[in-house]
């Protein structure tokens, strides 16, 4: 994981000062009990240094009819990040929080927010909630950004950069960056930038500014004009294919073909995946914990009954659903509430990082789910 | 109050099994409309609430820095109570019920919330959520009913220890915190106990409780008196907490008596619950087994909504701030179903509850045929009943019960 380099902070207060600082801390902390001094601070300053990691919505401004970008301004803990890397960010859509994972698309910025640019899909929950409904003020959660889609330094002389629909986002920071620096970069950079037609391209404009004042060689294709790439006539677009390190972000069928081609013509090659995972509901499934038991689980038979029955030691309580005694976080997989069939989901990357709560006594399998237990 | 099945009228004796299991199908058609549409207004309400309890509390206690001066310490200890009372009741009651967990935030969920109480809420989550919910009004199950300290039944027997449980119950609402920390540890079971066969269990959930209770009374008799010392104001302040800790413990005594001690609430007996208890009966126990509180939006909120107690006790986990509008399509089935949907106004319901555990307190029979012209000579046999052993007090509670009887029948004729 690319992480980012950080000057050490090796200037440490003294000793005394450090036990004083930790004494009032806990003093703060009796004193409001059983809440701790960051349950009071976050009522009035949530973007505090020493608070979760969280950011509020600074804008959302629209950049075609099915996307926008939305800048927020993140939490004094934010460790920044480099150009192409990605965040996880939790927002509350109809009341409940739900995990997504968003492409950065500016290099660190002078205001010290952060932006990503959202494609709303369609039936995609969040996406079209960031899209359509999402506006200033509003507040969401953060993780540190990660991802290894970054460009090398020193930057090599010649770049191929190869995007597709939202695959422009990662790309976009890494150019603005590169474009916005007192002293731009002057590499040859090559892209060819993907889309349906012209008017669901992402960032269009801004693109064909760069190309126009000669910082890239832009090449944009349409499926409707130019008919689907085929990547073995990406030659053709780009006779100095074999010169220039490639970087490719879009869906998984573009990034298999020119990982194919690529590897084939013994280049490297650099991709980023937007990773949609579909958990389908079925009838039972496994059951898996944390210490590596697996059971098979029947559809109808609450996971408490399946787990205890296989000598799984269960937290439990009231067996019909209303006290929240058997309460554990499901990682990953499905499971069908037993009393009106609604289905809940985990699905990593997607929904809370330490897992979703379930009931067990009222829930059974509904596919192959794992439970931090 | 008798147990139902023992009532000179059932009053579940008309519904057929087929009607318990269709009314059963009914609520569950209430619920999930609720289920479906939670959202963001509902996601909102409950931060807001919690923000507005945060502030107020804060800022009640820095006005108690200045609590030398009276009007200060009337407004900060105020603020306080109130502070205390929402934290309690329409905040932690409801998010320990898993109200909020759909929201899937993990600051405000079942599983991570600890509350301003004696008791941890990992220990009252199981006697409150599992024990009483479950077993609702089940005499002998439900420690809820008289917290195993007060004669709730006729069918109890009579001991002239009864005669103090209005004093006892007195006492309970004051103390009411450190009394649900006794009674969620069964401390009286466990002290009956010799100490060195007291379980483990028992010994851990003790020392948790006593660290609670550390934590607690640390941060309202010392730390926050201790902040005023320099504004002359240790004592009122110490004074100010105290007494926020007492009206928020006999306002939850109070309201928890509204829900399940009214004279028209009923109790079930242990064994006239089947084995396999269907979905239907279970509703069926709730719908009887509680009492709601009529009142305005101040007194729902106030009262965490337990002023909505019978839809509480039916959904348990829908979002407090709903019960409001399900309980007209709840009342519609009680009358379709022809049962008795308790609710008064709180006075009336306090009034009710108190009358029960004076009247259980006595002799059966014993209030009911008492008036200003018998008084000396009934007072002369509940002296005897209560000094003069168990024969005496056999024979008096017989003929008791004879005149209660007569003066029924002679009511009705």
């Amino acid at each position: 994981m690319a992480t980012i380099e950080l000057p050490s902070t090796s200037t440490r207060p003294a000793p005394a000062g450090l036990a004083l600082r930790s004494r009032l801390r806990r003093l703060a902390d009796a004193a409001v009990t059983p809440l701790d001094l960051d349950d009071v601070l976050d009522v009035f300053h949530p973007l505090r240094a020493g608070a979760d990691l969280r950011g509020r919505i600074v804008s959302v401004t629209p950049e075609t009819a099915e996307s926008a970008t939305i800048v927020i301004k993140p939490s004094r803990d934010w460790n920044g990040h480099l150009p192409g890397q990605y965040v996880r960010i939790g927002i509350s859509v109809d009341g409940v929080r739900l995990w997504r994972t968003y492409s950065l698309t500016h290099g660190p910025r002078a205001d010290r927010c952060i932006s990503i640019t959202v494609k709303a899909i369609p039936d995609g929950v969040v996406s079209n909630y960031l899209v359509h409904r999402a506006g200033a003020g509003e507040m969401v959660q953060l993780e540190q950004a990660e991802g290894e889609f970054v460009l090398p330094q020193p930057l090599p002389e010649k770049l191929l950069l190869v995007t597709a629909g939202s695959g422009i986002t990662p790309v976009i920071g890494m150019l603005r960056n590169l474009f916005s620096r007192r002293v731009p970069a002057t590499s040859d950079i090559t892209l060819v930038h993907i889309n349906i037609n012209e008017s669901s391209a992402i960032f269009r404009d801004e693109l064909r500014a760069h190309g126009e004042a000669g910082r890239i060689t832009l090449i944009e294709r349409y499926d409707e004009q130019h008919g689907l790439l085929d990547v073995d006539h990406l030659i053709d677009l780009v006779p100095d294919l074999d010169d220039r390190l490639a970087y490719a972000c879009g869906p998984a069928g573009l990034l298999d073909a020119l990982e194919q081609h690529h590897a084939a013509r013994g280049l490297a090659l650099t991709t980023e995946r937007f990773r949609t995972v579909l958990v389908e509901a079925g009838e039972g499934g496994t059951v898996a914990f944390a210490d590596g038991t697996t059971l098979d689980a029947d559809g109808a038979k609450p996971i408490l009954d399946v787990a205890e029955e296989a000598g799984v030691l269960m937290p439990s309580g009231c067996r019909m659903g209303i006290c929240m005694g058997c309460v554990l976080p499901m990682k990953s997989g499905a499971v069908r509430d037993l009393r009106n069939g609604t289905i809940t989901r985990a699905v990593p990357g997607e929904t809370d990082p330490a897992g979703v709560p379930i009931q067990t006594c009222i829930n059974a399998a509904a596919g192959d789910c794992s439970i931090n237990h | 109050m008798t147990v139902i099945t023992k009532k000179p009228v059932n009053p579940i004796a008309h519904l057929t099994p087929e009607d318990i299991e269709q009314l059963g199908l009914e609520l569950d058609a209430i619920r999930q409309d609720v289920m479906d549409s939670r959202g963001e207004q509902d996601a909102a309400y409950i931060r807001r609430l919690i923000a507005v309890q945060r502030r107020l509390e804060l800022g009640s206690r820095a006005v108690l820095l200045g609590s030398a001066l009276p009007p200060l310490w009337v407004l900060g200890t105020v603020g306080l109570s109130v502070a205390k009372i929402l934290e309690n009741m329409e905040i932690g009651h409801n998010v320990l019920h898993g109200q909020w967990d759909w929201m899937r935030d993990p600051k405000i969920h079942s599983t991570t919330w600890e509350w301003d109480m004696a008791t941890p809420a990992e220990q009252w989550k199981h006697s409150h959520n599992q024990v009483h919910h479950t077993y609702t009004n089940i005499v002998g199950k439900d420690n809820d009913l008289g917290y195993g300290i007060m004669r709730v039944d006729e069918d109890q027997k009579w001991h002239p220890f009864f005669l103090a449980q209005p004093f006892w119950n007195f006492v309970n609402a004051t103390f009411f915190e450190y009394g649900i920390a006794a009674y969620d540890l069964e401390l009286g079971r466990n002290l009956r106990i010799p100490k060195e066969k007291r379980s483990p269990e028992f010994k851990a959930n003790a020392k948790k409780v006593l660290t609670k209770i550390r934590k607690q009374a640390t941060k309202d008799y010392a730390i926050n008196p201790a902040l005023a010392i320099p504004f002359g104001g240790f004592l009122p302040t110490l004074a100010a907490n105290f007494t926020a800790n007492i009206v928020r413990n006999v306002w939850s005594h109070s309201i928890i008596m509204c829900g399940h001690f009214p004279e028209d609430v009923e109790t079930f007996e242990r064994k006239s619950i089947p084995e396999d208890e269907t979905r239907g009966q279970w509703y069926v126990r709730q719908m009887l087994g509680a009492a709601n509180i009529s009142g305005g939006k101040a007194m729902h909120v106030m009262s965490g909504n337990l002023s909505h107690q019978i839809e509480h006790h039916l959904f348990p986990d829908l979002p407090s701030n709903r019960y409001a509008e399900v309980a007209p399509k709840v009342k519609a089935l009680f009358d379709k179903y022809e049962l008795n949907y308790c609710t008064a106004p709180m006075p009336q319901q306090l009034y009710s509850a108190w009358h029960r555990v004076v009247r259980l307190s006595l002799p059966n029979g014993w209030l009911a045929t008492t008036n200003v012209k018998n008084a000396p000579s009934q007072l002369k046999m509940l002296w005897a009943m209560s000094t003069k052993g168990p024969k005496v007090r056999r024979a008096a509670a017989a003929r008791l019960q004879q005149q209660a009887r007569k003066k029924a029948h002679g009511l009705a004729a």
